[in-house]
């Protein structure tokens, strides 16, 4: 070997072969997640479109006449399960955020409960259901209630809420902060007029792609005893419930104690009958999932462009 | 009361079921309340047309209708606090002596109500041109818990080497835990390498799909699919192989693979009348419902009905399946003679 020989060597044509095949495979990758998308959304609608009509939402499964089945008690049960999850996880992750965020210094006990969080977020749900079950239905409840439900999926996209509010509220800039106290304002008045509103937007995400996240779940929910054939939803209105205080409040605890099934539970029961009509239900079921997942996730869309639009910095 | 025995006298016809039934609704007053049913998987068809139908009589009644498996359901029917026990448990196979203790420790009282006919039908690929039966004996040899055949020739002397591959419901199903019963002779033992679910329609795929397939699971889920597997006919001993099918399994002739079904009430909830009238509802209308084509059980005897019937009425507690040997005879010799 000569010293004068080059130390580099350009290979152009290699270099860029390389390039090439790592563009491919780049291109490969995308193309199977997307595909494999594909494959399963025109799958499940080419079963299941057939049996999406008016008549399925509206109508109770059945056994005995499946085509004429439908999934209304499981859809209103979901939207029961979803409300209620978001009456009780949202007030209470949204203010250990702000406690977090905003009352707090980095100390100990701050880092203790960070990580507490971070690690219950990546708790499988099945885990939760047990603690449903345990807590809420033998100790708490006892019932396999709607209610019972509703507090599990709470403790299940707390963590998830939580972290996504705290994210919303460290992004507001701290000149805010420091231009409301130096008007004079309070902490409480900050927050409350300034710092929340502001952080609103990405709380509402946060909340919402948590609750498709919740809206899916079956594990929990079949450890709590979900796992049935009902025809009735909960908070059936009947003559016994009067259109008065009293009687609104009646018809909202009764539905509270009701026993229900939920969407991908129904699928679930469904999808595992023998018979081919039982697995085309449960595609239209799944579409029926689907569409309320998405127009979820696309308040959620929507509400992230309008944050973009109105920034208040 | 009175009115619903004349009722019950005139249901003798299946046929006339279903207007008895209608008759009978209007003359009930409209009941309401929670009807709570749990257990088996392979009963739960019949429960819940059962509560289907029955909603068409009482319809404010709630009946739910959970999937638990027996053994899950049996421990909702007998849990700690009184307020979570189910009304009713479907249960494929009867009361074991474990849940028996622990009903007696609760002092949970209940009724054991035989209410179908299920059979288990052993199924091969449908290529598979060589195995028309099998014998108890040999089911045995590939199921045992030591069992080393991995192909067919090790079944029965001419067999092909064909690999065998076996497909069964989970540890968790009555089905697995009848089968292995009846084949191994132990309840639960069984070989382990084999595909499990608890899912029958994966069960179903996986025979079809696998030439040297053998499988098993409800009689009702083969007649689903009949068409894409082979039902293998089976010798428990006498020397003739017989084929399930309604006839054979509800003589009992197909021995040991077919099996009763039953629910077990509680008899603490007989007092509820939703739960009464579901029960009512139920039994004057099992034949029909059981053998509906959506359900496709094999119903017991109209007699056997009679006799389950009046033990719901009397509220006899306790199973007739504490003798060691009741595992052995039929609901007949079981059931037959209460007097």
């Amino acid at each position: 070997m000569s010293p004068a020989a080059p130390q580099f060597r350009p290979r152009v044509r290699w270099r860029r072969l390389m390039g090439r095949v790592f563009q491919g495979f780049c291109l490969l990758a995308g193309l199977i997640s997307v595909g494999v998308l594909a494959v399963l959304l025109i799958h499940v609608a080419w079963q299941g479109w057939a049996y999406v009509n008016w008549g399925f939402l509206t109508r109770p499964p059945s056994q005995l006449n499946p085509e004429g089945g439908g999934v209304r008690p499981a859809l209103l049960g979901t939207l029961w399960l979803m409300v209620l999850t978001a009456l009780i996880a949202v007030p209470t992750g949204v203010g250990a955020a702000v406690y977090l965020e905003e009352y707090t210094r980095r100390n100990r006990f701050v880092r203790f409960v960070n990580l507490n969080i971070a690690n219950l977020a990546g708790v499988p749900s099945i885990v939760y259901g047990i603690l449903g079950l345990a807590l809420f239905v033998r100790w708490l409840l006892g019932s396999r209630s709607l209610l019972a439900g509703a507090l599990t999926m709470s403790l299940l996209i707390l963590p998830v809420i939580i972290i996504a509010s705290r994210e919303a509220l460290a992004a507001v800039p701290s000149s805010i902060r420091e231009a409301a106290y130096a008007v004079g304002a309070t902490r409480w008045q900050t927050v409350r007029h300034h710092v929340l509103p502001a952080a609103l937007p990405g709380i509402m995400t946060g909340m919402i792609l948590s609750l498709s996240r919740a809206i899916g779940e079956t594990a929990p929910l079949i450890m709590l005893g979900a796992l049935t054939f009902v025809r009735f939803a909960p908070g059936e209105w009947s003559d016994e419930h009067a259109f008065t205080p009293a009687g609104l409040w009646m018809w909202f605890t009764r539905a509270l104690d009701s026993q229900f099934t939920a969407l991908p539970i129904q699928i679930y029961n469904w999808a595992s009958q023998p018979e081919d009509v039982f697995r085309q239900l449960a595609a239209a079921g799944i579409l029926v999932l689907l569409v309320v997942l998405l127009s979820m996730n696309a308040v959620a869309t929507g509400i992230r462009a309008w944050q973009q639009r109105h920034k208040l910095w | 009361m009175t009115n619903m025995i004349g009722v019950r006298l005139g249901v003798a016809a299946v046929a006339a079921a279903l207007c008895a039934s209608l008759a009978y609704g209007q003359k009930q007053p409209a009941l309401s309340g929670m009807v709570r049913v749990d257990g088996s998987s392979t009963v739960y068809p019949i429960t819940a047309a059962a509560a289907e139908l029955f909603s068409e009589v009482q319809p404010k009644v709630q009946v739910t209708v959970g999937i638990s498996g027996t053994g899950g359901g049996f421990k909702k029917f007998l849990e700690e606090k009184a307020e979570l026990r189910t009304d009713i448990q479907d249960a494929s196979r009867p009361i074991t002596s474990g849940e028996l203790e622990r009903a007696a420790k609760l002092g949970v009282e209940f009724i054991e109500l035989p209410i179908a006919y299920d059979g288990i039908a052993v199924v091969v690929h449908p290529s598979n041109k060589f195995c028309d039966y099998l014998t108890l004996e040999e089911l045995k040899k590939i199921w045992e818990p030591a069992s080393k055949i991995t192909s067919w020739k090790d079944v029965r002397e001419g067999f092909p080497d064909v690999p065998l591959k076996l497909y069964a419901p989970g540890m968790d199903s009555g089905t697995f835990e009848y089968f292995t019963e009846a084949v191994v002779g132990k309840a639960k033992a069984c070989r382990a390498d084999f595909t499990p679910s608890e899912d029958d329609n994966v069960l179903v795929k996986g025979v079809e799909g696998d030439a040297g397939s053998l499988g098993y699971f409800g009689f009702s889920y083969y007649e689903a699919n009949r068409a894409k597997l082979k039902l293998l006919a089976i010798d428990g001993g006498s020397g003739e192989a017989i084929k399930p099918d309604q006839q054979t399994v509800r003589k009992l002739v197909y021995r040991p693979l077919a099996r009763p079904l039953f629910l077990y009430v509680n008899k603490a909830a007989l007092s509820k009348p939703q739960v009464r009238a579901f029960l009512d509802f139920y039994l004057d209308n099992a034949a029909k419902i059981v053998e509906h084509p959506k359900v496709n059980y094999v119903a017991l005897s109209n007699e056997l009905y009679a006799t389950v019937r009046k033990r719901l009425e009397e509220a006899t507690t306790g199973t007739v399946y504490g003798a060691p040997d009741a595992q052995a005879k039929n609901l007949y010799e079981l059931y037959g003679r209460t007097e």
